[in-house]
């Protein structure tokens, strides 16, 4: 059976496509589920993809957080499921302590649009399970508040803990030591600003991407957890 | 009782405020050299039904905690004011 991918939608989400895409063609099966619902129909990993959730509204994430999806999101956190946030995906995350830390405005104050170089830094999360530590990959990023912060005992413990996943080769945001992705302490729960799904194909630029997802699929196969 | 809640949510001290940065590199461009300090955030007002003064702070604070500040990032001060009633 291939691995099922819950792929959740807010109003103002606008990559569920691109990642149910990115999923199928990787041989997996990704269901859309609206923010209003209250379970994953029994999928083994759940994204969160990018977008403007809710408008963005009050702050990035915000009042996505409150929306009924995300109990059963957190419930499928918590039981050890794979949970990945991209890029808005990643605040909502953070906003909902799934993850330590914030994201802030970018360092420039710009938008920022353009494909970046990231290296793996671990294998011990659900999204770099199958990726080579030390490989460089080239990502689009595609947001106005990525620079990622946390205080100084938070980031003691990402180091100490091995949960920085992606670090950005030339750091385009102001994000804290560089990091362009992390993970909760067991690695199930992943954040990144780079888009993936949207290097899945050399016709896109770029396939780098595939590797993480497959990592993905594979952590998605292994452990279907919540119904 | 009706209570007007002003909260300013600015960023916490040590935390990074580029808003505030650009801006305070701006204003010396217009001939303003004696400025320092800037901090940009920003102001939310609300109206809040509660019995006693006490009440509706615990309710704002509880509110700011939980939506209107993000307190990894950012600081809030609650400024409550009691509505003359319209009886």
């Amino acid at each position: 059976m291939s691995a099922r991918v819950a792929v959740v939608v807010f109003p103002g989400t606008n990559c569920e496509l691109d990642v149910a895409g990115a999923v199928e063609q990787l041989g997996g099966t990704a269901d859309l589920v609206f923010h209003t619902e209250t379970s994953l129909h029994g999928a083994g990993a759940v994204v969160i993809p990018g977008g403007f959730a809710h408008g963005d509204y009050l702050r990035t994430g915000a009042l996505a957080r409150f929306s009924p999806v995300m109990a059963a999101v957190e419930q499928h956190a918590a039981a050890g499921g794979a949970v990945v946030g991209i890029c808005n995906g990643f605040q909502i995350l953070t906003e909902a302590a799934l993850l330590p830390g914030a994201l802030q405005k970018n360092a420039g104050l710009k938008f920022l649009c353009r494909t970046v170089e990231c290296r793996v830094e671990t294998a011990r999360s659900v999204l770099s399970g199958r990726a080579e530590v030390g490989r460089v990959l080239r990502l689009p990023i595609n947001h106005f508040e990525g620079a990622y912060t946390c205080d100084p005992a938070t980031l003691d413990r990402l180091q100490a803990e091995d949960r920085v996943v992606l670090r950005y080769l030339d750091n385009p945001n102001g994000s804290l030591d560089d990091i362009a992705g992390i993970s909760n302490t067991a690695g199930n729960v992943v954040g990144l600003m780079p888009h993936p799904e949207r290097a899945s194909h050399a016709l896109l630029g770029s396939a780098d991407g595939v590797v993480l997802l497959e990592s993905l699929l594979a952590a998605a196969g292994a452990g279907s957890v919540a119904a | 009782m009706q209570y007007e809640a002003r909260i300013e949510v600015t960023q916490r001290p040590g935390v990074l405020d580029p808003q505030g940065a650009t801006v305070e590199r701006a204003l010396p461009a217009l001939g303003y050299r004696n400025v320092r300090d800037v901090q940009i955030g920003k102001c939310i007002r609300l109206v809040v039904d509660a019995p006693d003064r006490d009440t509706a702070r615990g309710d704002v604070e509880t509110m700011c905690e939980r939506l209107l500040a993000n307190p990894v990032i950012e600081a809030y001060d609650i400024e409550l004011t009691e509505l003359a009633s319209s009886g």
